[in-house]
């Protein structure tokens, strides 16, 4: 057992955190806000070019690294707070084509991803089913084809997606599609949410698909399961780079801040909160290893969704508390849309609410231990 | 990055629970897991046991006399004895005292004393805090004053845990009141059984003894019984406590503890179904297994980076914060579960084989006090405040 990180991987995430560092400061970052749903065509095609957005893809496709380095690199986009559909493409949607695909759907969708043409959402989530996974939206087949009904809500990048990834009941269970947003019958509602990101509520009016937009064959459940849980792993890696970067702000404006004739950091009350602070996020980054490492492993099914729901739900907590506390420490400043804290509080509570809030993983731990008991009792 | 053990981490797991398995008197894990009352030859006894393998000093070296485990191997050690029922190392001697007299201590001295630690032969216990002196320990008023080979110790020494077992005292006492408050202090080894040493038990909240008063009235201690130079007691009492990083965070006995939690839980009636079909008491029940987890994979990587050569500084302030909120939530919820049944006291079922009415209490009468006694861990070996203040001082820069 080692938790070290080898030369190579340190060396990726120092070169992406001093890339964002010089090219998406607070600053431009402001400006791409202003942008029609936050997104920098411009910077997309930078992180094509420094190879940020092959990260995780097969090799065989042009990829380099694994879940390690996504982590890494996802820990630098929530550092730099990065609006790009980063999270929807690289970390969630291409690992999914890679799990299902045909050699010849990953080889004309994959290094179109790596090359920074094409940027995925994956549409999954419906209203009705809240944080749970079921799936309404239904796929019939008519002869060849398929026909798409249903509805999908608050997909996460949707709104800049070149395509996106559906999923849908069928006859031969669970099926995800490769669906064009200006598709006949498709219809999105886009709109920015809370942190300045964008997403989409996404209607499927009878669209007709060709057999070749079902993503392989066979049953899907699984494969787009495991691909819930990397993105639940790479938004817990976000969420720890957003808290490092949170609390070393409120530090920073602590000891610059006076009041009562001296920095409000030397105070005690506010030296043990962000003392607090500091422990959560330190755990929170252990936990955010541990759901990497697990997703990236062939292991036990049970114990890796039971340790991606540990990870998510004290993920999820601990981004609440450190948001809210930054915010507090900062005073009347921590509600001014001026300073970086407020954004990176936005942005941790968001996480918190996606894929799963502490709430929603926390039960899901509370119902494997129940299960476990049960078969404990059995035995 | 490696999260899985390696084939020679899980041997070695496999060695040691198989010791375990063969050794361990049934009697006394029996007593450890259901928190009754432990002789001191119940702890001594195992302590002997494991001198017969050569793992009494599970963190120390080769060179010592340890088996030189890495620090995985002596985090899979521990786990096993902790999840096993085993009593605890005797930590005053084996992971406190013995690090600073083989850091700082004279040949003679690690001739003398390390074999009889690892022996079982001295039971060690600490003479740090003092009734005006608690967190704030270098205002430590004992003073030792030198009469040609000895000192001549006076004071009174609080907190003692366990010095009605022990042979010898590691004891922290002013032999300058020049310049600093933490320049002026020697650590000097005192044999219990010295004229003018007299200890007193201190009743604790759960009616237990576990800690005394220790009155210096007159000790005489050879000066070549103190470790390192006059007045550098501090130096070597800070890099004690240095050696407690992960230890300190009982990450084996939470582990164990959530086991046994979730066992009472589905033992316990609630209405005619087991308690931990409620999901309202079985949520705090995974919120503490989520906690245990975060705790868990931090010391792994604290570990990790140890063995790296890395030293992860003031971060066993996390560890301790951390690991005592943890145990003090699992014996609160050890207690919780029990309802009605966690109010009557009754002491004599701490017994081992004690069994009377009311019926049941042989296994649930330890629990209530065991929380009592648990709100000790957020205030011993440096409170959580001052805890707190570490990080701020030392890792955030305030």
């Amino acid at each position: 057992m080692q938790f070290e990180f080898d030369e190579e991987q340190l060396a990726l995430q120092d070169s992406v955190r001093r890339f964002l560092t010089e090219r998406y400061d607070f600053e431009t970052r402001r400006e791409c806000l202003a942008k029609p749903f936050g997104s920098n065509d411009e910077i997309w095609q930078a992180f094509a070019e420094q190879g940020f957005l092959s990260i995780g893809l097969p090799e065989a496709h042009g990829g380099i690294g694994g879940a390690t380095e996504l982590m890494l690199t996802m820990e630098e986009i929530g550092r730099a707070l990065v609006l790009e559909p980063y999270f929807a493409t690289v970390a969630l949607c291409a690992p999914l084509i890679a799990a299902l695909g045909t050699d010849s759907q990953q080889a004309d969708l994959l290094p179109r991803v790596a090359a920074g043409s094409l940027k995925l959402a994956l549409a999954h989530g419906e209203a009705e089913a809240r944080y749970a996974s079921t799936v309404h939206t239904e796929a019939r087949r008519v002869g060849d084809c398929w026909v798409l009904r249903g509805a999908k809500a608050t997909v996460l990048d949707g709104a800049v997606a070149d395509l996106l990834l559906v999923s849908a009941k069928s006859d031969k269970g669970l099926a995800v599609f490769v669906v064009e947003p200006n598709a006949p019958g498709v219809r999105l509602a886009r709109y920015r949410t809370q942190d300045g990101r964008s997403a989409a509520d996404v209607f499927f009016d009878d669209v007709k698909l060709s057999a070749n937009q079902l993503l392989g064959a066979g049953d899907a459940t699984s494969a787009v399961e495991r691909a819930v849980e990397r993105g639940v792993a790479a938004l817990c890696a976000e969420a720890v780079g957003a808290m490092e970067a949170t609390n070393a702000t409120t530090i920073e404006y602590t000891k610059s801040r006076k009041q009562f004739g001296q920095p409000i950091g030397r105070f005690q009350a506010l030296q043990h909160r962000m003392a607090d602070m500091f422990v959560q996020a330190t755990q929170a980054r252990s936990m955010s290893i541990l759901a990497a490492g697990r997703c990236a492993a062939q292991g036990d099914a049970d114990l890796r969704r039971r340790d991606v729901s540990a990870a998510k739900c004290y993920v999820g907590k601990a981004a609440r508390f450190i948001g809210q506390q930054a915010v507090q420490l900062h005073g009347g400043m921590g509600m001014a849309d001026e300073l970086a804290v407020s954004h990176y509080f936005k942005r941790l509570t968001l996480i918190d609410m996606t894929f799963g809030d502490s709430s929603h993983h926390l039960a899901a731990v509370s119902d494997a231990i129940l299960a476990e008991s049960r078969v404990q009792g059995d035995e | 990055m490696d999260l899985e053990y390696t084939a020679a981490e899980k041997s070695f797991r496999d060695d040691v629970r198989q010791f375990i398995t063969r050794n361990l008197p049934r009697d006394v894990s029996a007593k450890v897991l259901g928190h009754k009352r432990l002789t001191r030859e119940d702890i001594i006894g195992w302590h002997r046991i494991l001198h017969t393998r050569g793992w009494s000093g599970p963190t120390w070296p080769k060179e010592f006399g340890g088996p030189g485990w890495t620090a995985v191997e002596q985090h899979i050690f521990d786990e096993e004895c902790t999840a096993a029922g085993a009593p605890p190392v005797i930590a005053f001697g084996v992971r406190m005292v013995a690090p600073v007299i083989m850091k700082y201590g004279s040949a003679a001295q690690q001739q003398y004393y390390l074999p009889r630690i690892l022996s079982g032969e001295h039971w060690w216990c600490q003479g740090y805090s003092e009734p005006g002196s608690g967190s704030d320990l270098a205002s430590l008023k004992t003073t030792a004053v030198r009469r040609g080979d000895t000192y001549v110790v006076n004071g009174q020494k609080t907190w003692n845990t366990l010095g009605h077992f022990a042979d010898w005292m590691f004891c922290l006492a002013r032999t300058s009141t020049e310049g600093r408050s933490q320049e002026g202090i020697s650590f000097l080894l005192m044999n219990m059984k010295s004229k003018g040493i007299s200890v007193r038990p201190i009743a604790l909240i759960d009616g237990e003894h576990e800690v005394n008063e220790v009155w210096l009235d007159d000790v005489e201690v050879p000066v070549a019984q103190r470790v390192g130079d006059e007045n550098k007691g501090w130096t070597y009492a800070k890099y004690l406590l240095t050696h407690e990083r992960v230890n300190i965070a009982r990450l084996g006995e939470s582990k164990r503890e959530l086991k046994s939690l979730k066992s009472i839980a589905a033992r316990v009636p609630n209405n005619g179904r087991p308690l931990i079909e409620d999901s309202r008491f079985r949520d705090a029940i995974a919120a503490v297994e989520i906690e245990i987890r975060a705790l868990e994979y931090t010391v792994l990587g604290v570990l990790s980076a140890e063995a790296a050569g890395r030293d992860p500084g003031a971060i066993s302030s996390a560890l301790k914060i951390s690991g005592s909120e943890i145990q003090q939530t699992l014996s609160e919820l050890k207690m919780r579960a029990l309802g009605p049944r966690a109010l009557p006291h009754v002491p004599e079922a701490l017994d081992f084989g004690w069994q009377g009415e009311p019926s049941g209490a042989e296994w649930w009468a330890a629990l209530c006090g065991r929380y009592f006694n648990m709100r000790k861990t957020s205030i011993y070996s440096g409170s959580n405040e001052i805890q707190r203040n570490i990080i701020s001082h030392r890792l955030l820069g305030l």
